[in-house]
């Protein structure tokens, strides 16, 4: 292997009052990939996507950044990430346009703003203030973030909540054109995803089966 | 780097000001406090001119106070509660410019009003004419130094859900040194005095915040979101 991974992950552990939520000795995301978290509720896949995104620390091991451990260069490396979360961080008072503008790294010219909501299906909606938006629209507003970032990691924690079937398809070709335009896409979900060279992985959930046994 | 860090500043300023612009309502709540709870005083001790002109600037001050403290807790709730902190620890900008825009921001909503509308209760209070330059301008400084402060008990019960009490019990003693310095320069304007060296002082406790007060949040944030 010539390039590095962009990020790989060795020997990391997270723990919560002695108990182990995240665990995983071994994890490569290359460019061009994307990868899919899968696992059963409380099995530690959204702890697994903050210890990634730096919200958290990990107890023990590390995770690099293009060979690089993600303390040395966390500029480069929060530059280069987007994530999306349960919480979708949209303010309800402001409208989409207004959201968009204040979550946009650099300045974002409005024209970009309306294209990325019509994309996601929101034209006409983006001088309304999203308290009269449905759940999934407003989630497509969180969701029009991916098409103005140049980040090239995403982050997406369950990006299908409230979603309807056409959104999923939709989100599904955006994760496509990423990955194959130098991305790469790690997404935790239950749901079979729709797309080319998606790479499954499985954390054990441990916390949750040891309650049961 | 020069660019993120300006854009954080102004874009939570921008933000957090528009949010209060569609809620006006909200908005203006510490200010309505601050004015009918200083109605109470004449009504509830004494409507004497002589004896409220003695405590009229404690009383301006002493609500000013509690109107900054009342609304500094909800400062960083919302983000908190939809994810947008989330959002800015993450990011690779300095934390401390968008917490000076969020403070700069909740200073324009509550410690502006506080400081305009302070002259007329200066009057219903019949507060001596000597002491209303003096109380404008400590509030000014003031209030500002209140925003700060009160800023870092915020980010310190962001994650209680009744964190009201407990924000009280943290800031009243860093209050404390303001409310001094502030009501003395009110009291040496009236009393002929040179009311510009408490000022002074309060410009001095206002620098100071303003460098470390962001430190100090920007911080306790990150710890907060380890939990």
């Amino acid at each position: 292997m010539g390039n590095p991974s962009l990020i790989s992950i060795e020997n990391l552990r997270f723990e919560r009052d002695d108990t182990a939520v995240v665990s995983c000795d071994q994890l490569h995301v290359n460019v061009g990939e994307i990868l899919q978290i899968e696992g059963p509720n409380g099995s530690g896949k959204t702890t697994l996507l903050r210890l990634l995104t730096t919200a958290l620390q990990p107890q023990e091991g590390t995770i690099l950044f293009c060979g690089k451990s993600i303390a040395e260069c966390r500029f480069e490396y929060l530059s280069d990430i987007l994530f999306i979360g349960h919480q979708s961080a949209v303010k309800l008072t402001l409208t989409a346009e207004e959201n968009l503008a204040w979550m946009a790294e650099s300045d974002l010219s409005s024209a970009a703003s309306l294209r990325a909501l019509e994309s996601l299906g929101l034209a006409g909606y983006s001088d309304i203030p999203c308290y009269k938006l449905s759940a999934g629209q407003q989630r497509r507003v969180a969701l029009a973030r991916l098409l103005l970032s140049d980040a090239r990691l995403w982050y997406l924690d369950e990006p299908f909540t409230a979603i309807d079937r056409d959104g999923v398809k939709l989100l599904e070709r955006c994760m496509e054109d990423h990955v194959s335009s130098g991305g790469a896409v790690v997404v935790s979900t239950h749901q079979d995803l729709d797309v080319q060279d998606v790479r499954r992985y499985s954390v054990l959930g441990e916390p949750l089966l040891r309650a049961y046994s | 780097m020069r660019k993120y860090a300006s854009n954080g500043f102004y874009a939570y300023l921008r933000r957090d000001l528009l949010q209060s612009h569609r809620r006006l309502g909200e908005a203006a709540s510490p200010l309505i406090f601050f004015v009918m709870a200083s109605t109470l005083v004449p009504l509830g001790i004494t409507p004497d001119p002589a004896s409220l002109a003695e405590i009229a600037s404690g009383i301006i001050w002493v609500f000013a106070l509690l109107a900054t403290m009342l609304s500094v807790g909800g400062l960083f709730a919302g983000d908190y509660q939809d994810g947008s902190l989330e959002q800015l620890l993450i990011s690779p900008q300095l934390l401390v410019m968008p917490v000076l825009g969020k403070v700069t921001a909740h200073w324009l909503i509550t410690g502006l009003p506080l400081t305009l509308v302070s002259p007329l209760l200066g009057l219903m209070l019949s507060l001596p004419e000597a002491g209303y330059l003096p109380m404008t301008a400590s509030l000014v400084l003031g209030t500002a130094c209140l925003s700060l402060l009160g800023a870092v008990g915020a980010a310190l019960t962001v994650s209680l859900q009744k964190g009201g009490m407990l924000l009280a019990l943290i800031v009243m003693p860093l209050y404390m040194p303001v409310i001094i310095f502030g009501a003395a320069t009110v009291q040496y304007g009236i009393d002929g005095l040179a009311w510009t060296a408490p000022l002074a002082i309060l410009g001095a406790m206002l620098a100071a915040a303003i460098a470390l007060c962001p430190l100090a949040i920007a911080s306790v944030l990150r710890l907060t979101s380890i939990n």
